[in-house]
């Protein structure tokens, strides 16, 4: 069975057409790397399958683990086990990093009929995966992502997806802005993050986060479809040739 | 000059009803009282042309069948008291003050007397209302507490309205001598969703040195019509801090004039509102900075639902001779429904060159990026907006600095469905 099959959906914004018949099928254990020029409709795919609302769907469905996505509201899409790591995480004044995650595992836990976490279980499991991703304890203290530098909110969208572990993990660009080291740290919790049972899609512009969480496939978007799939060595290609074959490739076959 | 007298069907028929009560003041301040009295004739119900009352219609109050009325009924009133406080109670019924329901000790350093001494500072009354309260008074404790002394304990000032049609008019003076500290807590509430008016006066001086902190609950009903009127003042490096907090309550004003009329003092105002329904909640707050080196915070924030309304009106008036004054003022709003209304006005009058003033305010409404944000991290749209709405006023929480107080009106809130814990 497929963790998510993605079935010729066609989204638009205020009217602009962005994806234009995707489709894609994602099993589990599996890491797919969705690459493509500016404007090629990576992040429209992320916002989409997370559920935002201000892009309407107008054909097309999407099958995650056997339900209808789109009769899911977001925070439903959440508690079956879809993450979205945001390509640029809100910064919430106010409300503390760790009483928002207590709140989310605890409706998520409610919804598979769990009892909550303790304290000392939550604080436990805190202490566990912020290591992960090397975030300081006092980071998982403070309000959400105030005040975060680039990379320590991005290292924080890691650490919520550990504390959530989901079973679809949905990177959009988290590599975007991380220096080197920054990268490596992501890229590592990432990594630890991987099992037979958990998929990721990861949305890049760059081949270079690819050489850290080696994919089994990379697809090329262009102009809201999948013009090309193949493994890692499609992403080696892009970094060394660009994006500008592909796109006369396209041309090409629609002339 | 001759006094112009004005009459008015609403005022004939609103002092009529009063006609047979004597005001509480009268054996301690006749001539207040006489004054009062004679502006009364001067003075009518305010309408949405005066600049001072263009948002807030009073010709439910002005038409409003209202008398004075004494309940002797036993009252359980613990659910009102604030768990572990242990603070001294002085209970007002219907603006009646209850000696059964009262538990306080009056000594010399902390003096509680009922009908004492007054406290309001000049003769003037500049509406309608303030007249009503002194010429028409149900009841006046005076509050004092001596120089030098720290107040051990804190000072519970519970109004309670019961009766359909009760108007209540306690008058309230508090002096905190040289050097002293106080905390007061005055909180609002009344029980059987009765309709009535509390318009209560307060009239507190602030002497030098001397640190006071008032937190202010308003918690009554949507049948309840409430006016406050308070007047401070503030003498050399003394500091003042009010908390106004309005949980819930049909018609709320809230006028706060505070006069720093020294150096060196520090004056902090703070207010939360949450109105919903149809309630209306309104504050004008006026600080008058007369002397050099003074500072004001100022920071109110609301949540408004459903059809309620809203009015900010926060005056900073800094004299020529208020030079390295330190004025700040923030108003911030959010809207959760399209019908719900905020009338927010800043006025910021500085006739002073030396000085920091700063003033802000914004109206909005809950940001969807945030609350999607929270949604895909598997938080039901409740949740992340109840989230997010105590993110808003967290801040303003925090000023009630005692944990007991803020933890019995962060309880009120939650009790409301209007917080997340």
């Amino acid at each position: 069975m497929n963790m998510i099959s993605i079935k010729n959906i066609h989204a638009q914004i205020e009217g602009k057409k962005i994806l234009n018949g995707l489709s894609l099928d994602v099993k589990p254990g599996e890491v797919h790397a969705i690459m493509g020029p500016n404007g090629s409709g990576k992040s429209t795919l992320a916002a989409v399958l997370a559920g935002r609302e201000d892009y309407e769907v107008t054909e097309g469905s999407v099958d995650f683990l056997g339900k209808n996505l789109f009769e899911l509201a977001p925070e439903e899409r959440a508690r079956e086990g879809m993450f979205l790591a945001f390509q640029y995480p809100i910064e919430i004044p106010g409300v503390s990093n760790l009483n928002f995650l207590k709140a989310a595992i605890a409706e998520q836990r409610k919804h598979k009929g769990l009892e909550p976490l303790t304290a000392r279980e939550f604080l436990n499991l805190v202490a566990e995966k912020s290591k992960l991703v090397e975030l300081d304890g006092q980071l998982a203290n403070r309000s959400v992502n105030e005040g975060f530098s680039g990379g320590e909110k991005k290292r924080n969208e890691i650490f919520q997806m550990a504390m959530l572990a989901p079973k679809l993990a949905i990177l959009d660009e988290t590599d975007s802005g991380l220096d080197i080291d920054a990268l490596r740290i992501v890229a590592d919790g990432v990594n630890s993050l991987r099992s037979p049972e958990r998929s990721f899609i990861i949305i890049t512009h760059y081949q270079r986060l690819l050489e850290y969480i080696i994919p089994d496939f990379v697809h090329v978007l262009y102009k809201g479809r999948i013009v090309k799939s193949g493994t890692k060595e499609l992403a080696l290609e892009l970094e060394e040739k660009g994006y500008d074959w592909i796109k006369e490739e396209v041309e090409t076959a629609n002339a | 000059m001759e006094a112009t007298i004005i009459t008015s069907p609403a005022k004939e028929k609103f002092l009529s009803s009063l006609a047979n009560h004597k005001s509480a003041l009268l054996e301690n301040a006749p001539e207040l009282v006489s004054a009062a009295l004679a502006s009364l004739d001067e003075l009518d119900f305010p309408t949405t042309r005066v600049e001072d009352w263009k948002y807030t219609r009073t010709a439910r109050i002005s038409n409003g069948e209202w008398s004075i009325i004494k309940n002797r009924n036993k009252i359980d009133i613990t659910p009102f008291l604030i768990r572990d406080l242990n603070a001294d109670v002085i209970v007002f019924v219907n603006g009646f003050f209850s000696n059964e329901l009262s538990s306080f000790s009056s000594s010399e350093k902390t003096s509680i007397t009922i009908g004492g001494k007054h406290q309001r500072e000049t003769k003037a009354f500049k509406n309608i209302f303030q007249a009503l309260n002194v010429a028409y008074c149900t009841s006046a404790v005076n509050i004092s507490v001596a120089k030098n002394i720290v107040a051990e304990k804190p000072i519970q000032i519970l109004h309670i309205v019961t009766d359909e049609k009760a108007l209540a008019q306690p008058f309230i003076s508090i002096h905190s001598e040289k050097s002293s500290q106080l905390h007061i807590l005055e909180s609002f509430v009344s029980v059987g969703e009765k309709k009535s008016f509390t318009n209560r006066s307060l009239n507190i001086t602030v002497d030098e040195n001397a640190q006071l902190h008032l937190d202010k609950i308003q918690i009554e009903c949507d049948d309840n019509f409430l006016l406050n009127e308070d007047n401070i003042h503030i003498a050399d490096n003394g500091h003042f801090t009010i908390n106004t907090l309005t949980v819930d309550g049909g018609w709320v004003r809230n006028s706060l004039n505070i006069s720093l009329d020294g150096q060196n003092i520090e004056a902090n105002l703070n207010g939360i509102f949450l109105p919903r329904r149809k309630q209306f909640v309104d504050n004008h707050t006026k600080v008058d900075h007369r002397f050099p080196n003074c500072n004001s915070n100022e920071l109110y924030k609301g949540i408004l639902d459903d059809q309620s309304t809203g009015v900010f009106n926060g005056k900073v008036y800094v004299h020529p001779d208020a030079q390295k004054t330190n004025a700040y003022q923030s108003n911030a709003n959010i809207l959760l429904s399209n019908d719900a209304q905020m009338n927010t006005k800043p006025e910021l009058e500085i006739y002073a060159d030396d000085v920091k003033c700063s003033h802000g305010t914004t109206t909005g409404q809950m940001d969807e990026n945030a609350l999607f944000y929270l949604k895909s991290r598997g938080l039901g749209d409740e949740s992340a907006r109840k989230l997010l709405s105590t993110a808003f006023i967290n801040d303003v929480l925090y000023k009630v600095t005692n944990e007991k107080v803020r933890e019995y009106v962060v309880g009120e809130l939650v009790r409301r469905e209007l917080l997340f814990v």
